[in-house]
Formats: structure tokens, sequence, C-alpha cells
């Protein structure tokens, strides 16, 4: 039932909201509204009755074992939703004076140090409201670096067949050409691909290490002289940073630009699909090209650097401050961590990663680079299942939700067949992987013995296998008024 | 270890299981060089007790001030069950509904979303939000020029929100896409349609229009939606949505109204919280929809032929196109959303007018008790919503100053933005200020201009 359903004509909250309409109006008539606005009339009850039920339709983290490749489902602290939503910092006004933010700018300036600090960076921006938005930026940075060294003909960024998506759609919306390269048997970007793709026309090359494959990227140092012998610039994708945390920073394997998801890696929530935030990293030779606003710190004080202290930036790229909310919740979460949690953190989901594989194996799946080792996290492929039995990998997906598992990322990488990416973040318990096992046992199992059942999942969820296809065709986006 | 599970125990079991002797050989296959040293950059990691202590520390240093600023982020009274509700683990822990039979708890409340945006615009679609306005903005003006296919022009009046331009200016020169800005009137502080006529602005793909502007003054329009349709263009309303309970919604602009409205979303239940997370929305006309970005939710049915949600229309977006999709965006402000419909259903139709009356009477009661101060005078005659701009007789930085010192943060010094206005202040008063807020507001002025 929609909100919109329950609504019944000249029912109100009479509490919050002024409790009489002001009189002394200044609109012209001819701007006035005519027509009805359509929000639901229900009591404060039947709302939060409303939303409560719908919350409880939902998977999360907080109710089930997320698995989902390439997204880094941790747990998110309580403590970091709570101290970032303490009273003085929500009633903040994002132009309210600087010296009535000295403790909110403390926080950030601090964020900044110690990403600074695990990226191996010379500069970070916390700005970008997405790793999408950190993609974009990247690029842009890219682009004014060539542009300001004269350097027009640098057209092309190099993206590996495995990457996310966004990558090459954010190198497009910059205004660049996009060239594919392949990745080899083993997992790794083809390195004589790489070589004879580059040239004077290379802006740069966008990789992510570890890869969406899993693995890490070995030849990373030699793909890195490979791009900067030709004159391009290296950018990181961040989004798997979680699993090589306090090991390796991107700056000493040769990057130039990265951005880190602070979604995954540092535990901000996902909240149904966002607010994200992605700060930016810079090396030296990109400093003066970085988005604004950033903290910086004098004597005791700190304030915005702005376009006066940085003519050459790529400019602002949100109305403020970017997500600044969520970089509270990720700056309270890097506190509680300190130094040691760092590298714990990819310790632990790397061990984690390994050993739901090696078990995974063990239970007859098909791992999908087996001489590998998983970084946090990897591939099975069910290609020989689906040849065999019809059911695919969203089958067996659509039936882990029955299982009370959330499906691990679906059909992407594009490159390997019928596949399941799986990460078993640091936050899960030996417990939970083990009886994560035991499910995708029983699924074999059913698969073998009844697999129309199998690919008819899901049948314990709130609604069963929904059609996308009349979704896209009779298209139903907004509810309407029965007249 | 915080947040880390595993006993000694667990941890010989699954190295056993892998055939590993230790957890640092699972990282054999990084090559020595690159291993890194300790981060001496980290400080050692807090208890729960202690960064709270921290953080209320630093929350104190912030304080509490009397806000009347607006301009582009606005203080409204958010009712407790909004983020009470919107932090539930099941809405605050969840991913993007991808799986849409584990997720018909988002998919529906975006659904109600798209519709109560779509109601508030007068449009036929929203999506399921952007980033925030700045970046809605930026995007329509991308979806316009894709759309129009002929113009890479986008006309956007001096009166839009001057970080939104930056903003817009930043994202749209990387398509070799132009912005041409326009100039107001010094007197009435609006884009005048009968200047436009005179103007010889003929190929452009997109007309910006803002409702209010961001001197909180109100457009025609009317006829500057039909003079962007007699060019062969688009119309973009900018809008407020607190105002949109008051206003002509943007879908019936002139004859034929706008076709695509955006805004930024904090008003409808997102605290200030220093600029984000906000979220932006756009709307538009249903022959547009293929050219939006972003998420967008669609009712279906299931096998039995059950009401249900799904993410549609994703052959536009990047995880499918690629390099081909109409943006790179990935995520919409989900949790944001979440607050802004819970927000929308339980404040209603009769809430929101008269929120937005209120606030609209706020602002004119404290125009009228600030301009009985000496020297003290609105600069631009046009009509106003819920923000005015005010020529004060000294330099507005010092005024602000010492209002501070009293607690109050007066407004904007709208100085570095438009230096040819002089002393000109941007001050806002919504329903939350009460008639002795206002009181004290002016007395306080006339103190410091004394």
């Amino acid at each position: 039932m929609l909100i919109f359903e329950h609504s019944r004509k000249g029912r109100r909250n009479y509490s919050q909201s002024p409790a009489t309409t002001a009189s002394k109006s200044q609109i012209p008539q001819n701007l006035l509204r005519k027509s009805p606005v359509l929000l639901p009339e229900v009591s404060e009850m039947d709302t939060v009755r409303h939303y409560t039920r719908l919350s409880q339709k939902n998977f999360s983290i907080d109710t089930e074992f997320y698995p989902l490749g390439s997204c880094t489902m941790k747990y998110n602290p309580r403590a970091c939703n709570s101290l970032a939503m303490l009273p003085q910092f929500l009633s903040r006004h994002p132009l309210a004076p600087e010296d009535t933010g000295q403790g909110f700018l403390a926080c950030l300036y601090e964020l900044q140090e110690i990403l600074k600090s695990v990226t191996g960076m010379a500069g970070v921006s916390l700005t970008p409201m997405a790793g999408a938005q950190g993609e974009l930026i990247g690029v842009m940075m890219i682009r004014a670096y060539h542009e300001s060294r004269g350097d027009f003909a640098r057209t092309e960024i190099i993206v590996p067949d495995a990457a996310h998506g966004t990558n090459p759609a954010t190198a497009v919306m910059c205004g660049f050409k996009v060239v594919e390269i392949a990745t080899d048997k083993d997992g790794n970007v083809d390195l004589n691909a790489l070589k004879a793709a580059v040239g004077p026309q290379t802006a740069g090359l966008m990789l992510t290490n570890p890869s969406t494959l899993g693995v890490f990227e070995k030849n990373v140092a030699e793909m890195s002289r490979v791009v900067h012998q030709a004159g391009g610039l290296l950018y990181y994708d961040g989004a798997n940073l979680n699993a090589v945390l306090g090991k390796v920073k991107p700056g000493d394997m040769g990057f130039d630009v990265i951005h880190i998801n602070l979604h995954k890696t540092f535990s901000t929530p996902h909240g149904g699909g966002g607010p994200g935030s992605a700060p930016v990293g810079v090396a030296e030779r990109l400093l003066p090209f970085m988005p604004i606003p950033i903290v910086t710190k004098e004597g005791d004080a700190y304030r915005w650097v702005t376009e006066k202290d940085k003519p050459q930036s790529i400019g602002r790229l949100s109305a403020h401050m970017g997500n600044a909310g969520v970089l509270l919740r990720a700056y309270i979460y890097v506190r509680l961590l300190g130094m040691d949690g760092m590298h714990r953190i990819s310790e632990f989901a790397t061990l984690n990663a390994n050993y739901l594989m090696a078990e995974l194996r063990k239970a007859g799946f098909e791992i999908a680079y087996p001489n590998r080792r998983a970084s946090h996290e990897f591939i099975v492929t069910l290609k020989d299942i689906k040849d065999k039995t019809g059911v695919t990998a969203m089958n067996l997906a659509k039936r882990l939700l029955d299982k009370g598992y959330h499906a691990p990322t679906t059909y992407f990488p594009l490159l390997v067949p019928e596949c399941l990416l799986i990460e078993p973040a640091e936050t899960e318990s030996k417990e939970t992987l083990d009886a994560f096992v035991k499910s995708m046992k029983e699924i074999l199992q059913e698969i073998e013995q009844q697999p129309d059942m199998v690919k008819g999942a899901p049948h314990t969820m709130p609604v069963r296998k929904l059609d996308d296809v009349k979704a896209a065709r009779e298209l139903d986006l907004a509810w309407k008024s029965p007249a | 270890m915080p947040f880390i599970p595993h006993t000694e125990e667990d941890i010989t079991e699954m190295l056993t299981s892998i055939g590993a002797k230790t957890i640092e050989e699972l990282f054999d296959e990084i090559p020595k060089e690159l291993l890194s040293d300790e981060l001496t950059g980290v400080p050692v990691g807090l208890s729960e007790m202690e960064i709270t202590r921290l953080m209320l520390d630093r929350a104190g240093k912030d304080g509490f001030y009397h806000n009347f600023i607006g301009a582009g982020a606005y203080e409204h009274h958010i009712p407790a069950a909004v983020w009470q509700i919107t932090t539930r683990g099941e809405f605050y822990s969840s991913y993007t509904p991808y799986q849409a039979e584990a997720s018909q708890g988002t998919l529906q409340l975006l659904y109600e979303y798209q519709s109560m945006m779509a109601s508030l615009t007068g449009m036929d679609v929203s999506n399921a939000s952007m980033y925030d306005g700045a970046t809605a903005l930026a995007e329509a003006a991308l979806m316009a020029v894709r759309s129009h296919k002929t113009s890479r022009r986008i006309l956007i009046p001096q009166t839009v929100h001057p970080v939104y331009r930056q903003v817009v200016r930043a994202i749209v020169s990387n398509q070799k896409i132009e912005v041409v800005e326009l100039p107001f009137c010094t007197e009435c502080g609006q884009i005048l349609p009968e200047s436009l006529a005179k103007s010889n602005h003929e190929d452009f793909a997109a007309l910006v229009i803002p409702q209010p502007n961001f001197f909180g003054v109100l457009e025609q329009v009317d006829a500057l939606t039909d003079w962007a349709h007699s060019k062969n263009a688009f119309a973009i309303g900018v809008v407020n949505p607190t105002a949109l309970a008051l206003l002509t919604p943007p879908g019936e602009w002139g004859s034929k109204g706008a076709d695509i409205a955006v805004g930024e979303g904090q008003p409808l239940g997102i605290p200030l919280s220093s600029g984000g997370p906000y979220f932006g929305f756009m709307a538009c006309k249903s022959d547009l929809v293929r050219q939006m970005p972003g998420r967008i939710i669609g009712r279906t049915t299931d096998l039995d032929n059950k009401e249900g949600f799904v993410l549609t229309l994703q052959a536009r977006e990047q995880h499918i196109r690629r390099s081909k999709a109409t943006s790179n965006i990935c995520t919409n402000q989900g949790l944001m959303v979440t607050a802004a419909t819970i927000y929308m259903s339980l404040i209603g139709p009769e809430g929101l007018r008269r929120i937005a009356a209120q606030s609209h009477a706020n602002t004119l009661d404290l125009v009228d008790q600030l301009e009985k101060i000496k020297g003290v005078k609105r600069i631009f005659s046009g009509p106003l919503f819920h923000e005015a701009a005010l020529i004060l007789p000294a330099p507005v930085a010092e005024v602000l100053s010492k209002l501070k010192q009293k607690g109050i943060l007066g407004g904007l010094d709208l100085h570095p933005y438009y230096p040819e206005l002089g002393n000109t202040l941007l001050v806002c008063a919504t329903e939350t200020k009460t008639a002795a807020d206002l009181q004290n507001y002016a007395e306080t002025l006339k103190h410091a201009l004394s």
C-alpha cells in the first residue's frame, strides 16, 4: 500500500508546522499556485508505521550478511552516526563564518591528513560526493594538468575491460575518448596491450587495484612506467582500497591521482544508495588543480582554501563542502581504528575472502582465478552449472535471498561468464561465513534435484521475481490521484 | 580489535583451511618493494568513550547561533520522527536496490518520493535524486544539450546562485558546452523578459530560470519560459521546494510549462549540517525521461501479479551502457531522500503551505523592521519569497562581525559575489523565527549600525 492510499482529506499533524497560515503576502497573483500538491494527508502514527514497515522489507547490513563484491558492505559503527549528529554540527549553516566552525573544520583537516598518510598522496580534497564524482574530478585534474603544459593532444583515457562502468562513463563525461584494453588469462591487465595503446594521445590510465577480478595487479609498477613514459598520468580507482589499506599506498605504486570511497573502506553508510563520499588525493604535480574548498590550518586556526589560494583549481563541484556529515562519520571511524586498525582492516578482509574462497571451492564451486590469491573479494563462475542445468548466476543469487543472505554482485565484471563477485568484509565472523557456505552447498543440491524451484526464486521475499520488461515498457514512475 | 570479531582460534582454523601459515602470507602476490612502512601519520586508536569526549568538545566549540543566513541552504523545523525512522538500520545500512526483491522498502519509498516531487514541480516524472542542487543543475544543462542536438550553449542569468554557476561551468565545460551569463535589472533584481526579447540570443539549448532567484526575488517565469520556447530552446527551472507550496510549479510556467525542474532538496527535512549531505532533485516532462540521468524507479508486478518496484530504464546508466551512459552518476542521495519523503508525509500539503507562508511573512516582517533603521533599504523592488537583499550604511563584513558577537548570524555578505552591489546583505527568516527573534535582530542591527 502506498502512503498516498493511507491519505484522508483534511487529516494532518498539528504540532509540526505553524498553527495558522500567515496572511501577510507580497506574492503577485499571477505567480500563485493553482494546482494542488499531491502530498499525503496522514497522521504522524500512520507515517511512522508505514515507513517502519517499508524498512522491514529491506535487507541491510544490520540485518543480513551482505557479501556484495566491490561494495565493501562492512558494519557501520553506531558511534559514527550518533557523534556526527550532535546538534551543533547539524545546525551549523554552511556559509557561517569559519570561526563558528572550528570544531567541524578541525575534524575535516585531520581527516585530510590521515587520508594523505594512508594513501601516500601529497594532497587531499574532501569535496567529491560519490565515487563517480571523485572520478570526474580526478580526470578533470588530469586534463587541467596536460592543458597547463600546453599539451592539448592528449585525448584518450585507457580503461581495462574489467573496470567499473563509471570509469569509461566518467572519461566520456570529461570529453575523452575511451580506449579499452584486455585482461590476460590470470586476471592481470595485458601489458602488451597497454604498451600498444599508449602514445602522445594518452591522457591517462584508470586502474582499480586490486582489480574487480579480485586479484592484485602484479605488474602495476611496470604499468606505471609505461604510462608515465608516454606522458600520461595514472588514476587509482579506490573502490578496492579496503583490500590493501595500510599495506600498500597508491602513491607508492606510482599513482598521480586517486579517489577513496569513504562509504566502502571507511564504513560510512550506504543509505540505500547514497550519500557516498569520495575524497580525491593527488601527487605533488597535481596540487595546484585540486577542487575547492579544502581545509588548511594557520597557527591554531582552520580556514577554507578558496579560489584566491588556488587560482588553477578545477573549481567547485558541490554547492558547499561535499557531503560534510559523511566526512564526519569517516573521521570518527578512523579515530576509533587508529594506526593499527588500518592494516587490520585489509588483513582480516583478505583472510575472510581467502577462507570463503577455499571453503566454496571445497564445496564444489568453480573459482574464476583458482591460481591467484583472493584480495578482499573473489569470483565464482557458474558457467558449467548453467550449461548443464540452465540455472544462472542470477537464479542462485535470488535463491540466496531465500536463505537470508544478500546476493553477491552478479554479472560484474562483464568478462567472466555467469559470475558472482563475493566480498565478505572484515567485520563478519567465521560462523557467518560457515553458515553462508552451508547455504551455498544446499543450493548446489537444490540445483541438481529441483532446478526449476531454484529458477523460480526468490520464494520468501515480500514479492516474487519482478517483471523488469513490463516496468520499462509500461512506464509507471509516479502515483496519480484517481480522478 | 575494533569491529573485527575473529578469535585466535578462528584465525588458526581459517589459515589451516586456506593452507597458509600467517595472514601476511596472503599478501604474497604484492611485490615486496611496494609494501608500506608503519602509518606514522595516523594517531593511535581511541575508545568510544574517548572519541565521544573529543567530538563533544569539538561540537561545543561550534556552539549555537540564531541563524539568518539562507543563500541556498535553509533552516526549517524537522519533525523528530524524520531522522528516527531514517536512521533505522534497514534504511541506513542497506545498499543500492539492485536486488529488487530484497529492497522493496527502499524502492517503494523512492517511488513515493518520485510521485511527491513530480506533483510538487508540476512535472510528469522525477528521478530518485542527484548529489545536490548545483550538480542537478549541471546535469540538467547536459541533458538539455543532449536532447537539443544542435546547440551547445546554455544561458544562465546572474540571478542564479553564484556557486551553482561555478559548478555548472566546471562540469559542462568538459564537454565543450558554452555557458553564457545574462545580466539582471539592478533596480528590480530580476531578469527582464523585455530585455531578452531585444537581445540577439538565438542559438542556445536551454535557458535556466531560478524561482525564487538568489536574491530571494521572484522572476517573471511565464514570460521567460515562453521566450525560451519561442527560440526552440528548453526551459530549466531551478526552484526552492518549500516555495512551490505557494508558487506556480515549473511544469505550469508559461503556455507549455518548463521542460526540466531541478533544485536543492535540503529544505525538505535535511539539517543544515555545514553543507551536506543534501540532495538535488530533478524532474522533467515525460518525453525527456530517456535523457534523464540517475536512478529511476518504476512500479511493476511480480510472477503472481502482485505490485512491486524496480530500478528501471537502466539502459541509460553507466553500469549497463558504460561509455555511452547519460551520466557517470552511480548513486543517488538515498538516505537524504528517505528523510525528505518522511518529512513530506508528516508535513502534508497544508503543513508545507503554512511553512512557506510563515517563512514568507517572517521575511516581510523582518524587512519592514530593518528598513526602519536609518540607511537600511531593500536594494531590489521585485517581489520576494523568504529572502531579501538589503543595502547597509556600513561594510557588511564589519556589521556581521558585531552581530555574531551577540549570537546572531545576520546573513550573507554579497560583496564577494556581487562587488558591484556595494554593501549588500542577503538575509532570510524562515518559520523557525519568532516575532521576538525578528525584533531582537532588528534591535541588534540598529545598535551595530549606530
